[in-house]
This record gives structure tokens, C-alpha cells and sequence, in this order.
């Protein structure tokens, strides 16, 4: 008990860590998905091959092989240099991004033709009929699916301890490798998530009560 | 100038020929009902008129401006062209108000607050102004259809297009509909409707265009083509339904 109460002040710096990535890397990886579902549905077939290859490149590989590209490999050219929490945030945002392009997809394309039809006989635009009636819809529909996908990103960054970056995983290594108290630490490090993921479904299952589609 | 002129107009999905040679005139404030056996292309016909369908061959003049010719702004010409569809398709995230301001607002034809004033009035109307922030799902279809009404008129439209708007209603509803079409008949609104009721199309029609195997088969006034009709096709067609 005394070693699970002194390792909380590290672990919860390690905690604002992970949040701190989740956050970013959730909201580039929704907009990542965004544009790729658009070009995934666009009319123009460049756009459709573009979308189409990126989404299957990285549903078509493991996470940690991403990763791995991303911070060993890119670095290793030297025209970039990512250090190792922006390779992390990266990573998680273009895999969170793929899959939330799919997600997209499949809930623009369950809104009914004729509302498409309806918004467009008024004389608005396409662009103007996807903003104010098709993904408004559309996102109220996905809602659950969106907020399984950000529970799974979440869970990833705990892999982003493997480059070395100070997430909550990797304070955990840490302390319990200083203490050797491993079923302690890695107990509270497991009730730690819990508790962030079960907050997290509960913010989004309030969402979903405020925006029910009537 | 013709409010609606149809030049020999063609409309194929895939190798399946729907339209297969139209040709028809509507003059301002005209009423003309579209009917014809289900398949006949009389849908396909009316979405070919604001190209929701897009047009294989022949030409759709609006106000004399050609909407296949790709250099004319199709969404200008459509805010002058509403559509009543028989599904409603109202937009069931927003309240009966944002639906019918969305398009005015939106366009830039008017600011929030005289796109409500004219909602109103738009709901007076259709008879439906305590119904201004309830959501479609919780109106009758009846309802709906004249909030869809509604929400077409806000754009000031000089044609409307009615797509079979009675076919999806429960019997007692039908009258409240037709009744404000009639009004908006009789206030001079230029009109094209496909419909099965026949009872409308004979007391509000200027014309009866009868459509079947993607021809006209016949056109005229309600009561010549009710009464005397000249094709077996429509002959045919009418014993069924009168």
C-alpha cells in the first residue's frame, strides 16, 4: 500500500503525459479522418486512390511497426528530426486517423439520399449541404463508434513507453523496476487507466444523451 | 419566356432507358399534373427538371437559362425552383424553424431575423405556426409535408415541383396537403405535380401530361384528357384508376 501511495505523485505526472498526447494526437487524428473520408467519398478518383492506399497501409500493419517508421525510420534520413513524444503523437494521430476515416465513411453514407437530395433542390452547395445536414447527422450516428476508437487510441499511447517517452506506462516500468513491488505498481497503473477510460465513456454517453436524434 | 421548357429531353440509368424523348412547355402559373403507371419515368421526369437526376441528352430551359449547359450556376438556379418530395425529407436534427430558415439564412438572402418573420407567415400558411420549435419526428406525415412545403416556399421559388407529396400520407392527411397546394394554385405559383390523385389533377390542372414507357403519350386540358382521351395507352390507363 505504502509503495502504491509514493509512486501516485510520479505516476500521475506520467498520467498528465499520456492525456496530454491522447488529446492532441485524438483531435489531429479526427481531423486526419475527416479529410480522408472526404476524399474517400469525393468525386475526383486521385483523392478516392490517396485515401484508399493511406487507410489500408496502416489498418494493414501493427501499431508498434508504425512507430518504429515513424521515429526510427523518418529520423534516420535526417531531414527531420521528431523527438520521441511527437513521433508518439504523430503515430497515434494517423492511426487513430485511418480508422476514424472509415467510421466517417460508413456514417455519412447511412444518411439518407434524400436528404442530400432535399438540401441541395434548396440550392445550397455541396460543401454547404455536408457542414449543415449530412455530418451533423452523421456524427450523432458515429458517436459510439468514435468513442470506442478513442478508447483504443488511448490505450495505444500506453505503446509510445517503448521510444521512451514519460507516459504513464513508462513511469510505471520505472517505479516498479526501482521497488520491485511489480504487482502493486502495475496494479494501480491498471486502475489508473481504468479510471480515465471509464470517465472518458462517461463524457462521451453524456454527448450522446444531449445530442440524441430525435 | 416559358417558365419551363423541356427540348427532347433523354435520361438513362446505366443501359436502362427511363426518358426516352420529352418535349413540353409550362407557361408562368401553370399548373400541370404529371401522372402515369409506377415505372412509367414521371419521377425521373420531375427530378430531371432541377437536375437532382442528371440528364443524358436533350436540353431543360428554366427561365430560359439551358440547366445542362455546365457553365450556368446550377445552385442559383435551384433557389428559384423548389421541390416537394414525397418522403418529406425534412432535416430531423433541426427544429420545423431551422428547417425552414436553413436555406435563406445560409444563401445569404436574408439576415436570421426576417427569415423567421417570413417562416411565420410561411407557417400561418400551411397552418402550422404553433408547431415553429417541435422537431419533424414528432409531427403527423401530414405535418411534415406541409412544413416541407413550407420550408420550399422560403426561398421565394417561382416553380414548384411536387414529387408524388400525398402518395406517402395516411388517408386523412391528403386533403390538409392538397389544400394548401390548391392555394398556392390559385395564388398563381407555377406548378408541376406528379400525382395519383386524379381528382386533383382534374380540378387544379391547366394540363394533364400522361406519361408512360418514357414518352408523353398525351397532354391536354383535364377535362379532353379525362373525358376523351385519344391514346389506347391512355385509355388503358385510366380505367384502371378512375
Amino acid at each position: 500500500m505504502e509503495t502504491m501511495i509514493n509512486a501516485l505523485p510520479m505516476l500521475m505526472d506520467g498520467l498528465k503525459v499520456t492525456v496530454y498526447v491522447f488529446v492532441i494526437a485524438i483531435i489531429l487524428g479526427f481531423i486526419i479522418g475527416l479529410v480522408m473520408a472526404l476524399f474517400r467519398l469525393s468525386p475526383y478518383k486521385v483523392l478516392n486512390w490517396i485515401a484508399k492506399i493511406f487507410i489500408d497501409a496502416i489498418r494493414g500493419t501493427p501499431f508498434i511497426v508504425q512507430l518504429f517508421f515513424i521515429y526510427f525510420g523518418l529520423n534516420s534520413f535526417g531531414f527531420i528530426s521528431l523527438d520521441n513524444t511527437t513521433a508518439g503523437i504523430v503515430t497515434v494521430a494517423i492511426n487513430a486517423g485511418a480508422y476514424f476515416a472509415e467510421i466517417i465513411r460508413a456514417g455519412i453514407q447511412s444518411i439518407d439520399k434524400g436528404q442530400t437530395e432535399a438540401a441541395r433542390s434548396l440550392g445550397l452547395n455541396s460543401t454547404q449541404t455536408m457542414r449543415h445536414v449530412v455530418l451533423p447527422q452523421a456524427f450523432r450516428r458515429m458517436l459510439p463508434t468514435i468513442t470506442n476508437q478513442a478508447i483504443i487510441s488511448l490505450k495505444d499511447t500506453s505503446l509510445l513507453s517503448i521510444i521512451g517517452v514519460a507516459d504513464l506506462t513508462q513511469r510505471g516500468r520505472v517505479e516498479a523496476s526501482a521497488t520491485f513491488e511489480f504487482f502493486n505498481i502495475y496494479l494501480l497503473l491498471g486502475i489508473i487507466y481504468f479510471v480515465v477510460i471509464y470517465l472518458l465513456s462517461m463524457l462521451a454517453s453524456f454527448v450522446e444523451r444531449k445530442f440524441v436524434l430525435r | 419566356m416559358s417558365m419551363i421548357r423541356v427540348e427532347n429531353l433523354k435520361k438513362s440509368f446505366g443501359d436502362l432507358e427511363v426518358l426516352k424523348d420529352m418535349s413540353t412547355v409550362v407557361e408562368e402559373s401553370e399548373v400541370i399534373c404529371v401522372i402515369g403507371p409506377s415505372g412509367s419515368g414521371k419521377s425521373t421526369f420531375l427530378r430531371c427538371l432541377n437536375r437532382l437526376e442528371e440528364i443524358t441528352g436533350g436540353h431543360v430551359y428554366i427561365e430560359g437559362t439551358d440547366i445542362t449547359d455546365p457553365k450556368n450556376n446550377l445552385n442559383k438556379i435551384r433557389q428559384d425552383v423548389g421541390m416537394v418530395f414525397q418522403q418529406f425529407n425534412l432535416f430531423p436534427h433541426m427544429n420545423v424553424m431551422d428547417n425552414i430558415i436553413l436555406a435563406p439564412t445560409k444563401l445569404k438572402k436574408s439576415d436570421k431575423e426576417n427569415a423567421e418573420k417570413k417562416a411565420y407567415e410561411l407557417l400561418d400558411k400551411v397552418g402550422l405556426r404553433e408547431k415553429a420549435k417541435a422537431y419533424p419526428g414528432e409531427l403527423s406525415g401530414g405535418q411534415k409535408q406541409r412544413v416541407a412545403i413550407a420550408r420550399a416556399l422560403a426561398m421565394d421559388p417561382k416553380i414548384m415541383l411536387f414529387d408524388e407529396p400525398t402518395s406517402a400520407l395516411d388517408p386523412e392527411m391528403v386533403g390538409d396537403v392538397l389544400d394548401v397546394m390548391k392555394q398556392l394554385a390559385r395564388e398563381g405559383m407555377t406548378m408541376v405535380v406528379v400525382t395519383h390523385e386524379m381528382g386533383f389533377a382534374a380540378e387544379m390542372g391547366d394540363r394533364v401530361l400522361f406519361i408512360d414507357g418514357g414518352y408523353i403519350v398525351e397532354e391536354n386540358v383535364p377535362k379532353e384528357l379525362f373525358g376523351n382521351p385519344q391514346h389506347e395507352r391512355t385509355k388503358a390507363f385510366l380505367s384502371k384508376v378512375l
